[in-house]
């Protein structure tokens, strides 16, 4: 079996590749930055009888995503979505190149990708399809809704094509981490309770692709934090300074 | 944007506002470095005081692959992040250890080389950086330095126990201990004071590992009163899987009386009954013999939310007996040490230009904070300069800066290598601004 991660060079990919790799997947690293994915394959290997593949993949060169998959060998039985990309929302509110990179790597991108590698699972008629969404997408908030409006994209995204590839085995499992102590959270003040660690996350989303579960909240209350602020009238909510 | 955080290590003491940032690649470290003017690299944070602490913290935890592994020359690289503790899960099934180990698993390789940390092999093996085959170094100019006792010896010296003030270690190429079994035959052996401690570590002095704990509440003809104990890695062929863990944590922080009790009781249970007979053999597992604190979790959190220092000195051979015998009074008379400290004699001291060990014997015990404490520890310097010793400083918090001038006699040898590789004092921390070793 092999699984191949797309962003792998976040905390969370890291976390899941170490994770997989225990568990005898071999992996398909893909990612920007080749010096981080270099050590990740060597400490990998040398750990666990496992092969690891690294190859060179941004989410932003869209023209290049159906022949960068074209060229993989072998296909992988199991796709995981990682990259992600929190960016400076203030900044972005002024600067549509800023407001573009959320957008794009968040949503555009994640859709350029998927859309062909759904295409050949539904062909192959078997594998599964990881996608990290965000909580932030369950409903805009004026701090951080350019980032979230791309999330609930995604979130939609990959919620129609569950249901396009049930018909054809295909598995699809949407991932809601919460908080999570990572670079893209490094330096916030995080409430420890509703935070989880990286190895955690990694292992909700193995045991989850194995129960082929459809929705993953890392962490649980994060479910009935999301029901309360789904649930604020929008009269109130729009007062908030959330 | 960047935000605080607050931060202290293993002792809760001091306690500082810092920008912790990490970092995966050369590449973002580079960039790291050039969004300010003063750093230092922090591992696990298991040093006690404030050796890895400054205004801007470069945490080297998500620096952790392991690069290479050679069976057959027992050779392994690693970058400067991974942890004893997956070395260990790594290296034990494999039929090795590592060369020297600290008593908790939970440090970086960083952290080992920067402290140049000591075990209870110290006798026999040196400290850690003995083992050390080759190095990469970061230095300030932005360039990797790679060092080795050969090639840019004097800063691999500057570097081994240098407490990160050359640069950042990137990755480490050391040389393994061979093991054939996962467990420890260790024999315990009383003695009713120092004389006869030093006696037995005279003794044992061909055991592969060797420390004794001594209890500070005695006096007269038995102050020393200790438990030493000696340990072989054993032969016998291991059929289990090999287990290592954590046991529980200690969530939030306890009064300090309460360790004090729970020490005392489980010394006196091993003198008293387990230790019935002068000497007993037991065989233990690689936890229980190296890590035994390990099992608590954070077992600091015990000493209350004002934190502990704990005080590691060591004395030359020849002063060792008089020294201990004045220190141990003054530390029995103040009721104010921890109950058990830990003793420990020394082999011949490595090349490290500011490392710690010296043949001699070396003793640490935590003092939890309390009004008065830096008055009286600086009196306990005195004593040890008095006898010519020194301080480790990777367990310091508070040591004043003639102290430490005065005792590591290769001092000004070190601030000049310093100088060379990290010229503007880009890499400087709470302990070596307070030191006057990077002078501001
Ligand atoms: C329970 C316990 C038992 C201990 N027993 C022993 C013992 O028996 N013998 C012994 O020698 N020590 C012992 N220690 C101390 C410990 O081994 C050292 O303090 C060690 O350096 C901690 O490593 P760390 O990774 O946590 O580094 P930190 O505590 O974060 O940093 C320690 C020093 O290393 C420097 N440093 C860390 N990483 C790098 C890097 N990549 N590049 C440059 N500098 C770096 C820091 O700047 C700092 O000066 C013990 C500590 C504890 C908590
Ligand atoms: N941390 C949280 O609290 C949290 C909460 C909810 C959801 N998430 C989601 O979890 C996922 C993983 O994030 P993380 O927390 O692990 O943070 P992270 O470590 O910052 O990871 C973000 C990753 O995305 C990659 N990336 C960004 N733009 C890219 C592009 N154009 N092409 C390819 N890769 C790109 C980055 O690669 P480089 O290394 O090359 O920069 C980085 O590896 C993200 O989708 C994030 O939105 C995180």
């Amino acid at each position: 079996m092999t699984a191949l991660l797309f962003g792998a060079t976040s905390d969370i990919a890291i976390a899941l590749a170490k994770c997989l790799a225990k568990n005898k997947y071999n992996l398909q690293l893909a990612g920007r930055d080749m010096e981080v994915m270099t050590g990740l394959k060597s400490n990998i290997e040398i750990q666990q009888q496992v092969r690891v593949s690294i190859y060179e993949f941004d989410a932003e060169k869209f023209d290049g995503h159906a022949a960068w998959y074209d060229q993989l060998l072998p296909k992988p039985d199991i796709v995981i979505l990682v990259f992600g990309y929190l960016g400076n929302h203030q900044k972005a509110l002024e600067d549509w190149k800023e407001s573009k990179r959320i957008l794009d790597t968040n949503y555009v991108g994640a859709v350029s990708i998927l859309n062909i590698v759904a295409n050949d699972f539904a062909n192959r008629k078997q594998g599964v399809i990881v996608g990290i969404s965000s909580v932030a997408g369950n409903r805009g908030r004026m701090s951080n809704y350019l980032y979230g409006s791309a999330k609930a994209g995604l979130t939609a995204y990959l919620s129609g094509l569950r249901n396009r590839l049930y018909h054809s085995g295909v598995h699809v499992l949407t991932v809601m981490p919460g908080f999570v102590r990572t670079q893209m959270t490094e330096g916030l003040k995080l409430p420890p309770l509703v935070t989880a660690e990286p190895d955690q996350v990694a292992q909700k989303i193995v045991n989850a692709i194995a129960g082929k579960r459809n929705t993953l909240y890392v962490l649980p209350i994060w479910r009935l934090i999301m029901l309360v602020i789904r649930n604020i009238p929008e009269f109130i909510f729009k007062k908030l300074k959330l | 944007m960047p935000t605080t955080t607050s931060i202290s290590n293993w002792g809760n003491y001091p306690k500082l506002e810092a920008i912790v940032n990490s970092f995966k690649s050369i590449k973002e470290l580079k960039y790291l470095l050039k969004t300010n003017n003063n750093f230092i690299a922090r591992g696990n944070g298991r040093c006690y005081g404030d050796s890895s602490l400054h205004s801007h913290i470069l945490s080297t935890t998500k620096y952790n692959n392991i690069l290479a592994f050679d069976s057959t020359k027992g050779l392994i690289t690693c970058q400067a992040g991974v942890s004893f503790d997956e070395l260990i899960h790594f290296l034990v099934p494999k039929g090795f250890f590592l060369p020297v180990t600290p008593g908790t698993k939970f440090i970086t390789v960083g952290g080992a080389v920067a402290s140049d940390i000591h075990g209870k092999n110290h006798h026999q093996d040196g400290s850690f950086g003995r083992h050390i085959v080759v190095m990469d170094v970061l230095i300030a100019a932005g360039e990797v330095v790679t060092c080795s006792n050969q090639i840019n010896s004097e800063l691999f010296n500057a570097t081994c126990g240098g407490m990160g003030l050359t640069g950042i270690i990137l990755q480490v190429t050391f040389s393994l201990k061979r093991i054939s079994s996962y467990e420890i035959d260790q024999v315990s052996i009383k003695a009713h004071n120092l004389e006869e401690v030093f006696k037995l570590f005279e003794e044992y002095k061909n055991a592969t590992y060797s420390v004794a704990w001594i209890d500070c509440l005695q006096s007269g003809e038995s102050l020393g009163r200790s438990i030493l104990m000696v340990g072989e890695h054993s032969d016998n062929i291991q059929r289990n899987k090999f287990r290592s863990e954590r046991k529980f944590s200690i969530p939030f922080n306890f009064p300090s009386w309460v360790l004090n009790k729970w020490s005392i009781k489980i010394f006196n249970f091993l003198f008293y009954h387990k230790l019935i007979k002068k000497k007993v053999r037991s065989r233990v597992s690689l936890d229980q013999f190296f890590y035994p604190l390990d099992f608590i979790g954070r077992w600091n959190k015990m000493y209350g939310k004002n934190g502990f220092v704990q005080y590691q000195f060591v004395l030359p051979l020849v002063q060792s007996k008089e020294g201990l015998k004045k220190i141990l009074t003054a530390i029995g008379n103040s009721g104010s040490g921890s109950f058990l400290a830990v003793l420990k004699l020394f082999g011949e001291q490595d090349s490290g230009l500011i490392s710690f060990p010296m043949k001699g014997y070396t003793l640490a015990l935590d003092f939890p904070m309390r009004k008065g404490l830096f008055e009286f520890l600086d009196k306990l310097d005195a004593l040890v300069l008095e006898h010519g010793g020194r301080i480790y400083l990777t367990k310091d918090a508070r040591m004043k800066k003639e102290i430490f001038w005065d005792s590591y006699q290769r001092a000004k040898e070190f601030e000049k290598v310093v100088l060379h590789y990290n010229p503007n004092l880009n890499f400087r921390s709470s302990q070596s601004d307070r030191l006057a070793i990077t002078k501001l």
